[in-house]
């Protein structure tokens, strides 16, 4: 039986204080830590095979070891908390309730690249996760968890909230690095990436925040009890969050492999009100939808990459066969349209034009034509903007053309929707 | 004029940062706070204690949407709309809202109490249909739910 490590707490009374994250076992990791090198530590996180929770699923050993061993040089730790991928609601729930795992993650993962400072990047709209965190780098100061000499070392870390506020585009780690450094968050050219050129210049890792909540266990338990959950090639609990229609929606914790169809029948319970599903966003609005055919595929990285779509952050998104595709597709492009950053001209116009067409299909006002149109706005857009947002779109709107291309041609045709005859 | 304890929080903020510029975030948080939204004045001031041109801090409030660029009501009652709420029927939960307040999204009540908006998705999304008022999450809406939250804040 897989016993969750991350969310163990969560149910606990007062989850979020010190107190309660000893009582279980907290900070002994950091103990353990302190005793080991540096180089043994970033080993130690390569051998475990933990790849990031972000979405993008790079090994995080590998990221922490493109950080020049120059003890000289100032470097950062970057917490991204940024949390804003529609459907996605994991980290949020680490931060409120159990905030000492991060900060004690965060301060191991600081150790490991020889970084003095850490920002948590959170998004503006968390107040309560942001005052939890507060409250908890308060206590962990105290407890000389950080700030100087920590637990009689001579290793020295200074920890900061940094609040976003309401942009969508903070999640991409370049952005979120112009954003602390207090300007408009528009994303950077990579290379070089932010192992050598980060936050304020200096070499910065941006881990996030459930990557970074990992770290307490596998020192406490060794590479190999993490390498030994899940597939070979992405190892580890994993966090998924059930939403929509779905009569258990929430947050578990489960093997990284999970099956789709075990996460939303046997844990989530099965399809609202005796409907039928539909289909399936495996990972936050960005990855493209699955439906029926594809429920036996295990959620981890590889076998959704196999499947043209991605785990992303691991939010599964339910939908059943009374919600019009559509519709789907349009509110989730009327995100990307909303938040795109502005700085390059395919996704800032690409997106624009594409969100007008949709809205008049919706609107039972599309012409013929109109899914060509889309279909090259795709191909003009995709691999041509600066940052993932606008590929992000246009891979979530390909999913929904090769599944359910005739709802978009009956809405055109017909000026109604096909499944609840709208207009 | 900026109170003395929001001058001091701006000074403590000013240590968390190798830059001044970096301040400029947590500065506009202070502002709005102080001033209900995010005056000209006010970050004129945080300009001048920070020592750096005016033209940083205004490039940097309209690019963030929790920045209010105008007054809103009391209370500000946000409904997402995004994919989950939606499935779950966030349009409708608007609607109830909407008709109950008098007003529309966008829109503030003339006695300035409330005002309404929609948002993307808050991270909330296990728990949709969902709102946010001010600095707080209602999750799980129905009609009664809708209904009981706005009386107890009238
Ligand atoms: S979709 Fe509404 S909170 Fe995420």
């Amino acid at each position: 039986m897989f016993e969750p490590v991350i969310l163990k707490n969560i149910n606990v009374a007062d989850s979020h204080k010190l107190s309660t994250y000893l009582g279980s076992g907290g900070y002994q990791g950091l103990k353990k830590a302190l005793d080991m090198t540096p180089d043994a530590l970033i080993q130690m996180v390569k051998d475990s095979g933990l790849r990031g929770r972000g979405g993008a699923g790079f090994s995080t050993g590998l990221k922490w070891s493109f950080i020049p061993k120059d003890a000289t040089l100032q470097k950062y730790l970057c917490c991204n908390a940024d949390e804003g991928e529609p459907g996605t609601f994991k980290d949020r729930a680490i931060m409120e309730y159990d905030p000492h795992q991060l900060i004690e993650g965060m301060a191991i993962a600081s150790y490991a690249i020889g970084a003095d400072t850490s920002y948590i990047y959170i998004r503006g709209e968390f107040a309560l996760a942001a005052d939890r965190l507060e409250d908890a780098i308060k206590e962990a100061y105290q407890k000389k968890y950080l700030g100087k000499n920590i637990l009689g070392s001579n290793f020295n870390h200074d920890m900061y909230v940094h609040r976003g506020a309401g942009a969508y585009i903070c999640g991409e780690e370049t952005a979120l690095l112009e954003s602390i450094e207090g300007r408009r968050a528009l994303p950077r050219i990579k290379p070089p990436f932010p192992a050598h050129v980060g936050l304020f210049g200096k070499p910065t890792v941006i881990n996030n925040v459930e990557t970074l909540a990992c770290i307490p266990h596998i020192v406490n338990r060794g590479a190999s009890w993490f390498a030994s959950i899940g597939p070979a090639k992405s190892p580890g609990p994993k966090l998924y969050g059930i939403s929509g229609s779905v009569n258990k929606p929430g947050l578990y914790e489960l093997p990284m492999g999970t099956p789709l169809r075990e996460i939303i029948y046997t844990h989530a319970g099965g399809i609202k009100d005796g409907k039928k599903l539909k289909a399936v966003i495996p990972g936050g609005v960005s990855a493209p939808m699955l439906t029926e055919k594809d429920l036996d595929t295990p959620m981890d990285f590889d076998s959704l990459a196999a499947k043209g779509t991605m785990l992303g952050s691991g939010a599964v998104i339910v939908i059943d066969d009374s919600m019009c595709i559509v519709k789907a597709a349009l509110i989730t492009h009327e995100f990307f349209h909303h938040e795109s950053c502005g700085k390059c001209t395919p996704c800032r116009e690409g997106l624009d034009w594409l969100v007008k067409v949709m809205r008049r299909i919706e609107h039972g006002q599309g012409k013929e034509g109109d899914i060509e149109l889309l279909e090259k706005l795709c191909v003009d857009i995709f691999g041509r903007t600066f940052c993932p947002l606008g590929d992000g779109a246009v891979m979530a709107l390909r999913g929904a053309f090769n599944n359910f291309r005739e709802e978009f041609d009956f809405h055109i045709k017909n000026k109604r929707c096909m499944v609840n005859g709208n207009r | 004029m900026l109170s003395e304890a929001a001058v001091n929080e701006i000074k403590e903020i000013r240590k968390r940062y190798v830059t001044a510029r970096s301040c400029i975030m947590p500065c506009l948080y202070v502002i709005q706070r102080e001033y209900g939204y995010i005056t000209e004045d006010g970050m004129r001031e945080i300009a001048k204690i920070l020592d750096i041109n005016p033209i940083l801090v205004f490039e940097v409030s309209t690019f963030y949407t929790m920045y209010n660029k105008k007054p809103v009501g009391k209370y500000h009652v946000q409904v997402c709309t995004n994919i989950s709420c939606s499935i779950l029927d966030g349009e409708h939960i608007l609607d109830v809202i909407s008709k109950k307040l008098g007003i529309k999204a966008k829109e503030t009540t003339p006695d300035k109490k409330f005002t309404l908006s929609t948002v993307e998705c808050l991270g909330s999304c296990g728990t949709a249909p969902m709102m946010q008022i001010n600095d707080k999450y209602y999750e799980n809406l129905n009609d009664a739910k809708v209904e009981e939250i706005l009386n107890s804040l009238r």
